[in-house]
């Protein structure tokens, strides 16, 4: 209750009165609702959307639209010969938004960008413990073991020293983890004996200031006319949470939302018929694919493996699974992605000719357990249906399947047993836009036994990530990637299976919406036309 | 009267406490870690595992959690979300009025057509107007609340537009929800039409929670009302020349009221059943869609403790009905 209550005090001190929904107001209904308004204790995206995107920088930002990193709170950085030290020079007259129980005396300075990573990464800091805080995006991108020290070089520069060189650490940056809050608004909440408020409350540099949430309902956002970058097109931005996606359609079409984020794909077409709604699409920055046990006779083959992958039907699963909004995945990163390798052939779908292939690695009469997800994800909307289909295939070249699956929880954690029985259904988003959040993520040797699904250890392949991960530049980085999907498609540790395709519907009087490949929905320049 | 409510005051003690260790281990009991869900296809390893248990307190064994937990419910705390990171008691208040004026309009629109329409099927036994408010009940009874819900918005919000889709008010309307009951706070903030959009915003989610009581009430009213226009006294009444409608609007339905009332109290479990989906398909921010979300995530502390918080809340509702039995028969209150 005091959660609301201070809401209402701050809204109130706002002095907006009852800011109505006018034609300045873009209104987004969004799927669901926040956990909260710091990014930095969060990992889903429905939570960046509602509080890094419209409220908060980064030292470095992603270009909407690319996964091009460009400079955000900083304004350029510069990286030590031995790729261990990175020294950010920070946007001076950056300003804070302010709220009923906090106005900034000064602008953004390095001591906000420290206390943003270091409240994540040391235990000692005082913000380490609030609001629970677990900071699971800060070491799941291993920061805490990357980061050995950040010095305030002046009010103005920054250095990351780090314990190894690390290519992707400048888009890291641009991570929704990297978010940059006020220390001296920390500072005051926690004087006030209130540090919750950081995240209930949020003040950032961002293009809306929050005005106020209603649980589960609504969220509103202000332009911040103060912005140092360009200034937001609308005045006001409303989140609508409507859950089910059919409701948020209706939405749409009535009027009552401008933007709806995750359509029904059988609703796609519909949508596309009617002349008052706009569907947008785009290849998401994603992969699904069934990952074989490569530690278990005879998965151990790769040509037993290839044998399987020719005898999947993938088109069927698009039509079937992903009903048309998919594409057939060939290699384990998305073509949106830089160093994607498009001279890859897939493998062909030729039933009799994996039948032969089996037959000639003596296998027969082999049995295969799938596992299906039990949770629906872009890039499998329905892993049993999946699973179906590539019994039916795999029935067709002798192999018989038995379709597996768990709670969700335990079949995260089963799936990583280096002794697991069967193959197993799963795919990844991309975080930051780099290749080596995929390749070393999903298929190095250090995630067997826990990311790594297939329990595959290729030391060439390693060997190729690891020498790109340290190279500084793209273009040095980016022909090593490529070998990379050469050796995995030799190999064939997974069948790669599809890429989702991201749809947005909107009304025809939103302007300049971009969709994002790394997932998020965007609205610092969306405008509404008269 | 008071030795009455105060015995029923009792056998709240141990329902209360099979209730808390219930719903303490319910959500322990289905598979799934809540660390693995949080950390999800990304994974957590073994030493982050171990530091994440210690700092929720997983590590140590279930009963002396348990222990804590009742301690802490004893005070008032029933723990902090670890999604949301905020205390469950201040997240169930600040959802739960939206979830409770809700249900009372859907139990009143329940009631209000329900007890006519089974008094109606029952004094015209047989006759048309019975088969047809029965069939129609039966129908409302079996109809599944999604379809039933997406059917009334794409009728009535897409096609003729008389109601919003979803929602609470008009997004036009912004005023601070002290109360959190919209219509209380949409009279309260003086805004212009804002309860009339509040009103509207109701209608169909009324309707569809409403559905299933109103079609259970109306035949329980129906059955008993037969029940007890077969009795002595209503023919002793017919005899004496009384009017049909306070043979049956005052001595028939008081005497079968009994039943429907109980079929009301029970009717609240269904409300909340109920409500889960209605609140997914209306964007209604109330408890149910709280309740699911939590169990998704294995958000411990939010699941035993909004159960137990609904249980109580059933179990003052079915208080209060006790309570109603005495008042409408003085026979109950005197046993």
């Amino acid at each position: 209750m005091s959660f609301r209550l201070s809401l209402f005090a701050g809204v109130a001190c706002a002095a907006l009165g009852a800011m109505g929904a006018s034609a300045q107001s873009l209104v987004y209904c969004s799927e669901g609702s926040p956990e909260g308004f710091d990014p930095a204790l969060y990992t889903a995206g429905t939570t960046f959307d509602a509080s890094s995107h419209p409220i908060y920088n980064r030292l470095t930002e992603f270009k909407v639209g690319t996964t091009e990193v460009l400079p955000g709170l900083a304004e350029s950085w510069t990286v030590s010969e031995d790729g261990k030290a990175i020294t950010f020079n920070l946007r001076k007259g950056v300003k804070f938004h302010s709220n009923a129980n906090f106005t900034p005396t000064r602008d953004f300075n390095a001591d906000d960008v420290i206390f943003s990573f270091d409240r994540q990464g040391n235990p000692d800091n005082p913000y380490n413990q609030v609001s629970g805080g677990t900071w699971e995006y800060y070491t799941g991108m291993s920061m805490p073991e990357l980061v050995s020290s950040i010095e305030k070089v002046d009010d103005y520069s920054v250095t990351f020293n780090l314990t190894r060189p690390e290519a992707p650490f400048i888009a890291n940056m641009a991570m929704d983890f990297g978010s940059i809050v006020s220390k001296e608004y920390a500072d005051a909440m926690m004087a006030a004996g209130t540090p919750e408020m950081v995240n209930q409350a949020p003040i950032g540099t961002g293009p809306f200031s929050f005005q106020a949430y209603q649980k589960d309902a609504v969220i509103r956002y202000l332009r911040n006319d103060a912005y140092w970058g360009d200034a937001a097109k609308v005045q006001s931005l409303i989140f609508a949470i409507t859950p089910d996606a059919s409701v948020r359609y209706q939405k749409v079409k009535a009027g009552e939302c401008h933007v709806m984020a995750y359509p029904t794909p059988a609703d796609v077409q519909a949508m596309k018929d009617d002349s008052d709604i706009v569907v947008m699409e785009q290849e998401g920055l994603n992969v699904g694919y069934l990952a074989y046990n490569t530690k278990v006779a005879p998965y151990d083959n790769p040509k037993v493996r290839k044998a399987l992958n020719m005898a999947i039907d993938k088109q069927a699963i698009i039509d079937v699974v992903f009903q048309g909004s998919g594409q057939i995945a060939k290699n384990p990163i998305p073509p949106t992605m830089w160093s994607y390798n498009d001279a890859i052939v897939d493998d062909p779908y030729d039933p009799e000719a994996a039948k032969k292939m089996l037959a000639d690695e003596g296998v027969s009469d082999l049995n295969l357990k799938i596992w299906a997800m039990p949770v629906q994800r872009p890039y499998n909307p329905n892993a049993r249906r999946m699973a179906e289909l590539m019994q039916e295939d795999f029935s067709k070249i002798g192999v018989t399947v038995e379709i597996v699956s768990y709670e969700w929880g335990e079949y995260l954690d089963r799936s990583k047993a280096e002794d697991r029985d069967g193959a197993v259904l799963l795919g990844w988003t991309g975080d930051n836009g780099d290749p080596d959040n995929f390749l070393a993520v999903l298929l190095g040797c250090d995630g067997v036994g826990a990311s790594n699904r297939a329990q595959w250890c290729n030391e060439e392949f390693d060997k190729v990530i690891n020498e790109a991960k340290v190279l500084p530049t793209q273009a040095e980085r980016a022909p090593l990637y490529e070998k990379a999907q050469v050796i995995f498609k030799e190999q064939a540790p997974w069948a790669t299976i599809a890429h989702s395709v991201v749809y947005m519907t909107m009304r025809p009087e939103v302007e300049g919406y971009v969709v994002h490949p790394l997932g998020g929905h965007i609205f610092n320049q969306v405008g509404l036309s008269q | 009267m008071l030795n009455y409510v105060l015995s029923r005051l009792l056998t709240f003690v141990p329902t209360f406490i099979g209730v808390t260790l219930i719903s303490f281990m319910f959500i322990r009991m289905l598979p799934g870690d809540p660390i693995i869900v949080m950390a999800g296809e990304r994974g957590v390893s073994p030493e982050r595992y171990a530091e994440l248990s210690a700092q929720f307190g997983y590590d140590r064994p279930v009963y002396v959690q348990f222990f804590e937990y009742l301690g802490g419910v004893l005070q008032g705390d029933l723990g902090t979300s670890f999604v949301t990171k905020r205390p469950v008691w201040d997240e169930f208040f600040t959802l739960f009025p939206a979830t409770l004026e809700l249900s009372i309009c859907a139990m009143i629109f329940a009631v209000a057509l329900g007890l006519p329409a089974g008094v109606i099927a029952a004094v015209n036994r047989g006759k048309f107007f019975d088969r047809a408010l029965m069939s129609t009940a039966l129908v409302g009874y079996s109809m599944p609340i999604f379809w039933w819900a997406l059917l009334l918005i794409i009728v009535f919000s897409g096609n003729l537009q008389w109601t919003p889709v979803s929602g609470r008010i008009d997004l036009l309307y912004y005023f601070p929800d002290p109360t959190g009951f919209m219509l209380i706070d949409a009279v309260a903030s003086g805004q212009k039409g804002a309860l009339f959009s509040a009103v509207r915003h109701l209608v169909l989610p009324t309707i569809v929670l409403g559905t299933i009581p109103l079609a259970v009430i109306a035949r329980q009213t129906r059955s008993a009302m037969l029940e007890v226009l077969g009795e002595d006294y209503i023919r002793t009444a017919r005899s004496k020349g009384l009017s049909p409608a306070r043979i049956n609007g005052i001595h028939a339905l008081r005497n079968a009221l009994i039943p429907v009332i109980t079929v009301i109290g029970l009717s609240v479990g269904t409300l909340l059943a109920g409500a889960i989906l209605t609140e997914t398909i209306f964007s209604w921010p109330g408890i149910g869609k709280w309740m699911v979300d939590s169990i998704f995530r294995r958000d411990y502390p939010v699941v035993q403790g909004g159960l137990l918080l609904i249980a109580v809340m059933v179990m003052i509702v079915n208080l209060t009905v006790d309570m109603l039995y005495g008042v409408i028969n003085p026979k109950i209150r005197k046993r």
